[in-house]
């Protein structure tokens, strides 16, 4: 059941290996659903956007908090409850 | 010409964009003003109005307003943009033309606003900015054909040359701004779905007009490993720091002491060609000892804002907040606190000014209630002093200085003292919700050396008004309490024991002895409660007066290492680490706030805090003393 779900929605952000270049599936509300919407409109203000290529540039020392993302051409430094409410695939190199 | 600009008002044009994609920039060199400019978000926090006469003589005012990812706002600053877009504002109607900035590096994120801006209906020009830095990166933008996608016109500026926004001035010239209408505002609170389809067409005119390049690995991304990284990354931001704090005394010696010798030299030829009188005395131990004593600082003072400088521009800031956002959280700060704290250390009053950022009012109120525990610029005279006169010139471990060292501990004790209000404030206030970060890490470039040379030269420009002005007065004011009434007939002590300011500070001595402060200093924290450096100079015409015979202006630090113990130093450096809000900061709060209650708070856990500091730094230094 678990790969179905990653795979249909997609890994946590905070799940993706530093350096790994995914794409945005969707922004959800948080792992336990409750992030504010203005929150998550934020995100998308900010480009978190459906298909739009994505990247952890770098991580805090202790929990790994703050992470710094590549977002687009930006870069953003987000806190982990705000980076869990990104879903993202990462990108599939194909062969051919 | 004369009947159209007689007959309406000045057309109102206003600068819209992201934050960080150099609107202020285009502002200064539209108007000729020097706003403040740097490489983070969020420098911008109000509304700023100037005038710019086209070539053809028509005055056009110019709006810069705080930039916005989008008119949906969530905090005051972006309020303030989507209100004045949205003709929202009292008193004022919307603009008649707008400016759209855009970051030429950046057009996935900054197009989006482009096309919520178009839907207001609001006649308007886009320009590309930074064109100077997209060209070097390769980027190459079909300029015609964006406008043609867009239907707006589009226009090359370059922010940070003078000659980079002749092609907007000709076209703010030229474009007949239009007279007011009443536009048709076409606006609601978009939803995520409009937001993706807004990213669609994004993407269907950058296919169109090329500029779609995601660089792969860039420049800014290899440093960051490194600034970033959870181990070395600390550590560089810590050198950075101590660094700065042993330049301030290593490199301002030879100046200070140049400067020093000029007001000695001033004040003997004074204490020469004078005679005898109430105007020599005000002039050598008023004006000379009392000034002097805080003008003397100014290198100092350059070195500090050289580095702020210096870290500002080059994108190190957003860094360093990204390095201490941990810490900051862990006391229930916002990660969006860390500039406006770090503003503080100039001066309180931008640092809450900028606090307008934050999102949450209540994280807001918190960075308010701590940022005057910032060590400002004002308080480094005080410091330089007392470390000067008791703190050896001493080299340790062959690199260390231990007068810059004693320095770094001080604005520690600052921040420590920050972080536990912040985590008390925290504890105090209802169970508080995870607070947001989303702060935006631009990419590093090379400070510009004008900019540099810019807001330097502010700097001095604020101090020596400052020096001229309002110390100025206050030593004027001081050296006359200090000198009136004159002593009666047969008395033995220095003039200045019978003078109104030697009462007055005969009674506050009673308050502060318990920490060790004599009568002096006490008359010296009462103007240094309008502009910290004050207590220096007040200090300076206080013994000036108080000592007998010889002629003592200028040699401050000689005189209070000779009168005060050790213990009282110390004390006193504890207390301007806490020391109570300077009274323009506290009005600051009243007006940010809308309230007397916080600025009154403020100034009465300061004071409380002060007072303990010094408490227990002057009986514990008297204690250790002692057993010594």
């Amino acid at each position: 059941m678990g790969t179905i779900l990653i795979y249909t929605w997609g890994m946590k952000l905070t799940d993706l290996k530093t350096g790994t270049t995914a794409h945005v599936v969707s922004v959800v509300p948080g792992v336990d659903g409750t992030a504010p919407l203005e929150m998550m409109r934020r995100l998308a203000e900010l480009g978190f956007l459906p298909g739009e290529a994505v990247r952890v540039v770098a991580r805090g020392l202790l929990s790994r908090d703050p992470i710094a993302v590549r977002i687009g051409t930006g870069t953003f430094a987000l806190r982990l409850f705000e980076a869990a409410c990104i879903r993202v695939r990462p990108e599939q190199t194909l062969p051919g | 010409m004369e009947a159209i600009s007689g007959a309406h008002p000045s057309p109102l044009v206003a600068l819209v964009g992201n934050p960080n994609c150099g609107k202020t920039a285009l502002f200064n060199i539209l108007t000729g003003s020097r706003q403040k400019v740097a490489n983070y978000a969020g420098v911008t926090v109000e509304r700023k109005e100037g005038a710019l006469l086209t070539p053809s003589g028509a005055r056009v005012r110019i709006l810069d307003l705080p930039g916005a990812y989008s008119l949906d706002a969530l905090t005051p600053d972006e309020q303030v943009t989507a209100d004045v877009l949205l003709g929202r504002r009292a008193g004022e109607s919307a603009p008649d033309f707008v400016v759209c900035v855009t970051d030429a590096t950046n057009l996935r994120q900054n197009l989006r606003l482009v096309l919520s801006l178009k839907r207001l209906g609001l006649p308007m020009v886009v320009a590309l900015n930074m064109t100077d830095i997209a060209r070097r990166k390769g980027i190459v933008i079909d300029t015609e054909r964006l406008a043609r996608e867009l239907g707006v016109p589009v226009v090359e500026t370059v922010g940070v040359k003078t000659s980079g926004a002749k092609r907007l001035i000709e076209m703010l010239d030229s474009a007949a701004i239009p007279a007011r209408t009443a536009a048709a505002f076409d606006w609601r609170t978009p939803t995520s779905a409009d937001i993706e389809l807004d990213q669609a067409e994004v993407r269907r005119i950058l296919g169109a007009v090329g500029g779609d390049r995601i660089d792969g690995v860039t420049f800014s991304d290899r440093l960051d490993a490194v600034v970033l990284h959870p181990v070395a990354g600390p550590l560089i931001l810590g050198a950075i720091l101590f660094l700065v704090f042993q330049a301030v005394f290593a490199w301002a010696q030879v100046p200070m002491d140049a400067i020093k010798a000029g007001v000695d030299a001033l004040a003997g030829w004074l204490g020469q060609a004078l005679p005898q009188s109430l105007l020599k005395g005000l002039l050598v131990d008023g004006v000379l000892a009392g000034v002097g004593s805080v003008f003397v600082f100014l290198p100092q003072i350059i070195i500090l804002f050289f580095f702020i400088l210096l870290l500002e521009d080059s994108g190190y800031l957003p860094r360093a907040a990204f390095l201490l956002d941990r810490l900051m959280g862990s006391v229930g700060l916002s990660g969006r606190a860390f500039i406006p704290l770090l503003s503080s250390f100039a001066c309180a009053i931008p640092g809450i000014m900028a606090t307008r950022t934050i999102q949450n009012p209540r994280d807001r109120l918190a960075t308010i209630m701590i940022a005057p525990l910032m060590t400002c610029s004002a308080r480094l005279p005080v410091y330089a002093l007392i470390i000067g006169a008791f703190i050896p010139r001493r080299t340790m471990w062959g690199v260390l200085q231990l007068q810059g060292l004693v320095l770094f501990v001080l604005y520690l004790v600052g921040i420590a003292s920050a972080m536990a209000v912040a985590y008390v404030l925290k504890r105090a206030g209802t169970a508080a919700r995870v607070q947001a970060l989303m702060l935006e890490l631009p990419a590093y470039h090379w400070p510009n050396l004008r900019n540099l040379a810019i807001g330097l030269w502010q700097r001095v420009e604020i101090f020596l008004s400052r020096v001229g002005t309002i110390i100025l007065a206050l030593m004027v004011i001081l050296w006359a309490l200090s000198s009136f009434p004159a002593p009666p007939p047969g008395a033995t002590g220095p003039a200045i024991e019978y003078s109104v300011a030697g009462y007055l500070g005969s009674w506050l001595a009673v308050i502060f002895k318990p920490i060790g402060f004599n009568w002096q200093i006490s008359i010296a924290l009462v103007p240094g409660l309008a502009a910290r450096e004050v207590a220096v100079g007040a200090l300076g015409t206080v013994y000036a007066l108080s000592a007998t015979g010889q002629n003592v202006s200028g040699a401050l630090t000689p005189l209070i290492s000779h009168s005060w113990s050790l213990p009282t130093a110390l004390s006193l450096l504890a207390w301007y680490v806490f020391a109570p809000q300077c009274l323009s900061t506290l009005a600051t709060v009243k007006r940010e706030t809308n309230s007397w209650r916080y600025p009154l708070i403020m100034a009465g856990y300061l004071f409380a805090l002060a007072y303990l500091g010094s408490f227990v730094t002057f009986r514990l230094a008297t204690a250790l003393s002692n057993i010594g």
